[in-house]
């Protein structure tokens, strides 16, 4: 054997073995460097980039709104999700509960470039309207959660800072803060937990425009569907200021549907049911 | 505020039964009587009975209303009630195959304690959806009974002519009666063109002689006449382009064939003088925008109509005078979001209505300013609070209403409603209903 070509065998699996004991380490560390806004936007980037490229799903979402005394109220909506190739995603959800405004669509075309398009269908009256994306801030179904909060996260419509990395239950997590540039979020800032290894949203944190600390989201329920993309199963957001909270239940996940961007239209929009 | 001022003033009905004044209070307790009963026989339903999943056979939805009608003032005419209750159920029935094929069914059903008229059933939707891709395209086509709104305005839709008006349900114009047609719509990411074949004319619905709203004279809809000599048969064309460029959403509409808005001609039968209503063939040209920019919508709808008859009389009596007019309404909306850090949205609306008809204009709206604000509490109960006024920029005629909606428990719904006519001008075209001031109660039942 040419011992050339033994030395450049062993030094190729040795740097195989090196590459592939060392690469997601690098790769955290990677994500680490630079400045902190460097940090912060690579962290958010890579964590957008691995939700990437599900085609399209459908969920039904269960939502619990408990009052500072306790009072529970319900609601449950269908929703359905397209990726749309270099423009946002086109977000559905569909109304079934309460029964007064069953059959009430609501429809948002994500835009990286500008403010996203959204669209209401009041089916007794067969309406369908253009409502402004300044209502970002005001509450979805009178729940915790706000428009915005219900949204897909773009990465260009905010400004971002690595923190920290500190430890979060089992995981290790990696604190970001977000900063909207929309002067209609209802947000100073948000603070985010990601875990480290899967660079999943873990925890948020909401600060309203004074700065104080509004609401915080803890997400729980993670699984991996298509073997590639976390879901989670249950969103609780509680309010700080009023001792309110809201319950989101994820189920019925299903990905490779045959939806397609023409029912995400507003003619698609008058025949929801 | 749809009703048509007949120009000169006919005396009073000297063929008028002197029939009881008003209604009678148990027309008012009833759908009290009702809701309680109601309440009683839901409670007892098993879980079981309730909503069918929408991907496992029959989605079934609807709603039963009791409703319940006070009017403070006395009438203005004999026979006119003071108190007006009565029931509604509305259910919808979708079936849909794995293509996306769909049967919806719309029965409703009206009962009225005391007017005839408004006791009736009708279908509101009873129509056949398909659907496929051309390409990058799409087309859809809807046969039957369905219901298609045109418009952007909240006062009332000028450009919103396919369906007939039931002013007998509700004297705001906003409920609209099913209309047998043929819709295809081909859309893309260029907008969407729609085409309508209409026939089967559904006549206006009005309130009988007990019923308050009205004219001084009842409307027989047994003298029902038709420009056209296919009479309800005739067939309505008419076509929509509508489409979105960034922030503006625009549509252009055209429509031939009979008016919805019929003239009301009066006529001496056996009972006395009665108003014929008589539906020319008109031709319309709509424009409806919005331009949507914040906290703020501008919107715009506008209206060219040729072949209608004004208000104005002509000859004999017999007739009305025929004048094609334009008329638009001018609107804006403007939002406050989270008002003082709470999760209320505030809602102003300016809006104004001209008719280039001026004082021979066939509805209220000649030239008029309405404002209202709407507070919605974003609340679990959907709490909203409505104020609004309307009034004339011509003369000194306000109306002056007020809302009130909030969920009760899960499925039921509280909807009280007030409006007041004041300082009505005699010449105004709702002098008619000038002491007709109401207090609605409606609680509904929805499954």
């Amino acid at each position: 054997m040419n011992y050339f070509s033994f030395q450049r065998t062993v030094l190729a699996v040795l740097g195989s073995f090196l590459a592939i004991c060392f690469f997601p380490v690098q790769s955290h560390s990677d994500l680490l460097e630079g400045s902190a806004e460097e940090a912060g936007l690579r962290i958010a980037t890579e964590s957008r980039e691995r939700q990437k490229g599900f085609g399209n799903f459908t969920a039904n979402l269960t939502m619990t709104l408990r009052n500072k005394q306790g009072k529970e109220t319900l609601r449950s909506l269908r929703l359905k999700v397209i990726e749309v190739q270099g423009e946002g995603d086109r977000t559905l959800f569909v109304f079934d509960h309460p029964r007064d405004v069953k059959g009430t669509a609501f429809l948002v075309h994500a835009r990286k470039d500008g403010p996203d398009q959204q669209w209401l269908y009041l089916p007794a009256l067969k309406r369908v309207k253009s409502i402004s994306s300044s209502k970002q801030s005001g509450s979805f179904m009178g729940s915790e959660f706000s428009y915005e909060d219900m949204g897909a996260v773009e990465i260009e419509k905010f400004t971002h800072r690595f923190i920290r990395k500190e430890p979060c239950g089992d995981l290790e997590c990696l604190v970001l803060e977000r900063t909207p540039k929309s002067e209609d979020s209802g947000y100073s800032r948000q603070l985010v937990w990601f875990d480290r290894e899967e660079l999943r949203a873990i925890q948020i944190q909401y600060f309203d425009r004074r700065g104080e600390h509004l609401k915080t989201m803890v997400v729980e329920g993670y699984a991996k569907y298509l073997d590639r993309f976390w879901r989670s199963s249950k969103l609780t957001m509680t309010n700080l200021l009023t001792g309110k909270s809201t319950v989101l239940l994820w189920s019925d996940y299903k990905f490779g549907t045959d939806l397609d961007a023409k029912d995400f239209t507003r003619t698609a929009l008058k025949r929801i049911r | 505020m749809l009703f048509k001022k007949t120009q000169p003033r006919i005396t009073r009905d000297p063929f008028a039964m002197p029939g009881e004044n008003g209604g009678n209070i148990a027309a008012f307790f009833l759908p009290a009587i009702f809701a309680a009963v109601l309440g009683i026989v839901v409670s007892l339903l098993p879980a079981a009975a309730y909503p069918v999943g929408f991907a496992d056979g029959i989605d079934i939805s609807g709603r039963i209303s009791t409703e319940s009608w006070l009017y403070p003032q006395s009438a203005s005419y004999t026979d006119q009630r003071s108190y007006a209750g009565g029931l509604a159920l509305e259910t919808t029935f979708h079936i849909e195959n794995e293509e996306g094929t769909s049967v919806t069914l719309t029965p409703f059903l009206r009962y009225d304690a005391g007017d005839p008229e408004r006791t009736r059933a009708d279908f509101r939707e009873a129509y056949l959806l398909m659907y496929g891709d051309v390409g990058e395209d799409e087309w859809e086509l809807r046969l039957g009974i369905d219901q298609v709104f045109w418009g952007v305005v909240e006062l009332y839709s000028l450009v919103d002519i396919i369906n007939q008006t039931d002013i007998a349900e509700h004297p705001n114009e906003k409920t609209k009666m099913g209309q047998p047609m043929a819709h295809f719509t081909w859309s893309g990411g260029w907008g969407s063109l729609e085409l309508f074949a209409v026939t089967w004319h559904r006549t206006r619905t009005y309130p009988g002689r007990h019923g308050r709203q009205r004219y001084e004279f009842i409307v027989d809809q047994d003298l029902v006449s038709y420009e056209s000599g296919a009479k309800r048969w005739h067939v309505d064309l008419a076509s929509r382009y509508s489409g979105f460029f960034g922030p503006l959403d625009i549509g252009l509409s055209v429509f031939n064939g009979l008016a919805r808005e019929p003239s009301l001609l009066p006529r001496l039968v056996d009972s006395g003088l009665v108003l014929a209503p008589r539906y020319e063939e008109i031709r319309q040209f709509g424009v409806d925008a919005q331009l949507t920019r914040g906290y703020l919508l501008l919107k715009l709808e506008a209206i060219y109509r040729a072949g209608a008859k004004n208000s104005r009389f002509i000859q004999d009596l017999n007739n009305f005078d025929e004048e094609n007019y334009t008329a638009f309404i001018l609107g804006s909306e403007y939002t406050f979001y989270s008002i003082m850090d709470s999760n209320s949205d505030l809602v102003l609306f300016a809006e104004w209505a001209h008719d280039g008809r001026g004082r021979w204009a066939t509805n209220a709206f000649a030239n008029d300013l309405f404002l209202a604000a709407r507070l919605g509490l974003n609340d679990p109960q959907s709490t909203e609070i409505v104020v609004s006024v309307l009034g004339s920029l011509d003369n000194s005629s306000r109306v002056v209403s007020g809302e009130f909606k909030r969920r009760l428990w899960d499925n039921w719904f509280l909807h009280i409603e007030t409006s007041a006519y004041l300082q009505i001008d005699e010449d105004d075209f709702i002098y008619y209903v000038r002491r007709d001031g109401y207090v609605r109660v409606n609680l509904d039942y929805n499954f």
